[in-house]
This record gives C-alpha cells, structure tokens and sequence, in this order.
C-alpha cells in the first residue's frame, strides 16, 4: 500500500503534525485562561487583538524577553537539559498517533498518521514516561529544596500513576489484540457492520485512564509538583524566560497529545458515526469516485477526531477550575489502595467478558 | 461546661459508598462551574464601558458659569478655607472695563487650582461657596495621569464650557491641549 513517495508524505504529516501540536498548544494557554474567566464569571484576556487571539503571542514576546537567570550552584548544563527534555518527549510522542484514515491519489494511498508502527501505544508509553525525566533533572539540578521536592513529589506520582494507566489499556489490548493505534482505531468501527467505540465496552477502564491523564499530565487536582501553596512553584521554582515557558508548554502538549490518546483508544479517534452510509451517499447518489469520497470521509474524520481532542482538552481545564488539589498521602492512597486494584478487577472482568463472548 | 443549649454533638458517620467513591462530588463541582460558564459576567471593560455613578456622585469639580455665560466664582476663597486637604489655590484679580461679560462679580479668581491629589471629594468646597459657583459633578471623575504637574487642575480645566459639554461621555476630562482647542473654537 505504501509506495516509495510515503517518505515524504510521511515527513510532510510529521512536520504538520509537530506544527499543529505546537499552534495547539500555544492557543491552549489562552483557552485555559478564558475557560478560567468564565468559570469564574469574568471576560479573561480580550484585549490583545479580537476577543484577544493574538494574547499567546505577547505571552511568547514576554517568556522571550525576560531575564535569563542561573541560580548559584546550579548545574548549569542540566539546568538547560531540564526544559529541553520536557518538551522533546512531549513532542515524540504526537508521531504514532492516527490522526486521520487512508488518503488516496491516483495508485498512491497514504495514511494521515507519522509512523504506522506495530507497538504505538507501547512508544507512547516509553516516551511519557521518559517525560518524568524532564522534570526530574530540571529540579535536581536548580539545586533549590522546593525543586527537588517538587521533582520528587513528579516522580512518584508519575511511576504510581503509569502503573494503573497501564492496566486500564491491558483491558484495551485484551479486546483489540493489538498495540497498533491504527488497528484499535479501525477496530472500533468496520464497514458494513456496526461495531461499539470502545467506551462501551471499558466504561471503568476508561475513567481510570482518565484519572491516569490527569495525574500524568501534572494537571489539578493532581498537580502537586508545582504546588504554589507547599513548594513556591514546584520543580520550575528557579526557572524564568522562555525555559520556564518551554515547561509550561510541555504540559500542554502533553495534555494534547494525552487527550488524543484517550479518543484514539476509548472514543473511536478517526471514525464517526454513519460514515460509511455517508460515503456510499456520496458514491452511489452523488456519482462521486469511491477514492474522493473516501477521501472526503477522511478529512471529516480527522476533523472529527480533533474536535474529540478539543472537548477533551476543555475537559482538562474544566476540571483544573473546579477541583482543588489532593493532599500527597491522598494522592498515593487513590493511585496504590484504589485504582490498581480496581484496574485489577477491570482486568478480570474484561476477561470474562470476552470468554463468555459478551464483548 | 455548657455555654448554651445549641451544643451539638457531632456524629463522625462513615462514609456512604458514593461520597467514598469521589465522583459524585466531582459531577456536582463540575456542574456548578459549569453553570457560571453560561452566566453572566461580572467584568466591566472599563474604557468602553463605566460603571454608573449613583446620582450624588462626588466627582470632579467644576466652576459654574451663570446663564449669561459669566463665572460666577468671585475669588473670595471661602472654599480653600473650608477644604480639609488644603487643595484649593486662588489668586484674586479685579475685573476691568469691558470684562463684565465674563465675570459676573467686580472681583475674579485670575487663577484658581485644584490639586486633584490632595482632594478628597469630600464636597466642603460646595458647600461652603456663597456664590453657588463650584460644583462637584456626579458623572465625572479625576481621571489617572501619568505626570504627577498633570493633577493640578487649573481654570482651563476647571471651567464650564460657554457652549454646551462636548466632553466625553465616559467623564475623562479634557487636556489643557483639547481644552485649549476648545476654547478657540467658542472665542
């Protein structure tokens, strides 16, 4: 299916990709302050630009512009390594993602995605994980006690986390059988036949997923390491200009990037409903070609999928606004005494499911 | 010891099954935040928008002219004595030949200053003028300047218009530039 100029359609979607995560991001940090003003019955920023739209960009000139500053006794080479790798991880992790299904052009067909890999959601996890590390050393080497605590506090969280957020997908991959996020996309809806998003089919392992998220993901009411009110500012205590901003930035790309990992896996990603009547509409009523109306399809779906990873992402800062934050004991308790032992059950109960054929 | 018969004993019940299991809650929270989404905002966008001034206002003064258009102020500086700030300068000049349009009595203030830094709009200086020739408007304030000479408030600016207020709306007042121009267009 792939011919040899899949190359360079490959490397035009990543560096789309990569563009797109970044742009994302960047009207994230406007969203989360609107969304925060409204909640809070205010306007927010409105005043660069209309409705404030071009706000992002006087933030980027601020973070940009200020003082760059070494803390004494720094370690001044990770000190730069911190934000650095935060934001390289964050980033990787967009490239297995299936952001759209097939596009053909005459006998070339080729897939909306960056790598099509047979262990996707294995990458995923390896590079969130190396994420921690980003926090990790940036509040190491600032050689300040609220850093380190706060990397720390990262630390822990995340390995406590990663564990139940692994089991709640083992539940996943039992019904999928694969790691492919291609496949488990394509799996949750196969033409001709109607076939369930796989929320219906792991309700608990979904919301453990997304309890996951938010801890991994640093967000409230998990975000405690960079808690204002115990740690200053947490693991970027020491950090200013666009290092501190590239941080700021990571966790919105995380977050994106997390939101379209929730909707590829529990919510169809690419597919929408009736889109395969909608096709054979287009081919059989409209007179269209079977590849442009696929390809119409695929366009609507991508669509789709980011309009999934939109509400997602409002969800995340719907929550930041609402909820206060957990205290560190209640943090692991909910992580070890709960979540894993229910992923645990989610496992077994998945498990027969699939022997006594229900799902 | 019993204060009072309000005493309360206090029960610690376990939790039920719900509030231990924490999401109830989080869906109450979330409705609520939810429900100020849609609701009405409370920010005024002040430069495009003010806040209505109730209708006894103390704002910023103004010395009236009467209805042939002279000023009514006769420099005899009752207000300066009653203001508590001590805000109010005046220099007092006799009015000549020719000028009995434009200043009602045979003694006038050539120079009248108001330091609105030291005001306190507390609305002495109204009270205590026989002449009714000062006046604090209700829809008007001090705005904020960036050179602190800028604050003292001198006839130019103090003055009502001859012609009738082509100030702006928003009770900003006007440079001693505008009001200049102003000024040259009446004459």
């Amino acid at each position: 299916m792939l011919e040899l100029p899949a190359l360079g359609w490959q490397s035009i979607v990543i560096f789309v990709v990569f563009a797109l995560s970044l742009l994302i991001a960047t009207y994230c940090t406007y969203a989360e302050r609107v969304i925060a003003a409204f909640l809070q019955d205010r306007v927010g920023p409105d005043r660069a630009g209309p409705f404030g739209l071009l706000q992002p960009l006087a933030d980027a000139v601020k973070m940009f512009t200020k003082e760059e500053f070494f803390p004494g006794g720094a370690n001044k080479a990770l000190f730069v390594v911190g934000p650095c790798l935060a934001m390289i991880t964050a980033l990787m992790s967009s490239a297995v993602i299936p952001f759209g299904n097939t596009m053909s052009f005459g006998n070339n067909a080729f897939f909306l995605q960056g790598i099509e890999v047979n262990i996707g959601m294995l990458w995923i996890f390896g590079v969130v994980s190396l994420g921690v590390y980003g926090v990790m050393i940036g509040g190491w080497a600032s050689n300040n006690k609220f850093s380190l605590l706060g990397a720390v506090r990262a630390a822990s969280q995340n390995i406590s986390y990663e564990l139940a957020m692994g089991m709640s997908l083992i539940a996943v991959l039992m019904i999928s059988g694969t790691l492919s996020l291609r496949e488990i996309t394509l799996q949750q809806s196969v033409a001709g036949e109607w076939q369930m998003w796989n929320i219906v089919k792991q309700p608990i392992g979904f919301i453990i997923f997304l309890v996951c998220a938010f801890a991994e993901t640093n967000r409230t009411p998990f975000d405690l390491p960079e808690c204002e009110t115990e740690l200053v500012g947490g693991y970027h205590t020491e950090y200013s200009s666009m290092k501190l901003g590239l941080y700021l930035f990571s966790e919105y790309v995380n977050i994106f990037v997390v939101s379209a990992v929730m909707s590829v896996l529990y919510f169809g990603g690419f597919n929408f409903p009736f889109q395969y009547e909608l096709r054979d509409w287009f081919v059989n009523s409209q007179g269209w070609e079977l590849d442009s109306a696929q390809n119409l399809i695929t366009i609507l779906g991508t669509v789709g999928l980011f309009l999934k990873i939109f509400a997602f992402i409002f969800f995340f800062m719907w929550v930041r606004w609402t909820l206060p934050r957990f205290r560190y004991d209640q943090l692991m308790r909910l992580g070890w005494t709960i979540l894993i032992p229910l992923a645990v059950f989610n496992i077994v109960l998945t498990g027969g499911l699939i022997l006594f054929g229900v799902i | 010891m019993q204060l009072t018969n309000r005493a309360k004993v206090l029960e610690k019940k376990p939790m039920t099954l719900a509030e231990r299991a924490y999401l109830p809650a989080i869906f109450q929270g979330l409705s609520i935040t939810m429900r100020h989404f849609f609701m009405k905002k409370a920010t005024v966008r002040y430069p495009e928008e003010v806040r209505p001034f109730s209708g006894f206002f103390r704002g910023l003064h103004v010395l009236k002219r009467d209805e042939q258009g002279r000023e009514r102020c006769t420099a005899c500086g009752l207000c300066a004595v009653a203001c508590p700030a001590e805000a109010i300068t005046m220099v007092a000049g006799e009015r000549k030949k020719g000028e009995e349009g434009l200043y009602r009595e045979e003694k006038y203030a050539v120079s009248y200053e108001i330091n609105m830094l030291r005001c306190i709009f507390c609305g002495l200086c109204e009270e205590a003028c026989p002449k009714a020739a000062i006046y604090l408007q209700p829809d008007k304030m001090a705005p904020p300047r960036f050179e602190r000479d800028e604050f003292t408030y001198g006839k130019d600016r103090l003055v009502e218009p001859v012609s009738p207020d082509e100030r702006s709306v928003r009770g900003i007042q006007l440079t001693p530039e505008q009001a200049d121009k102003l000024r040259a267009r009446i004459m």
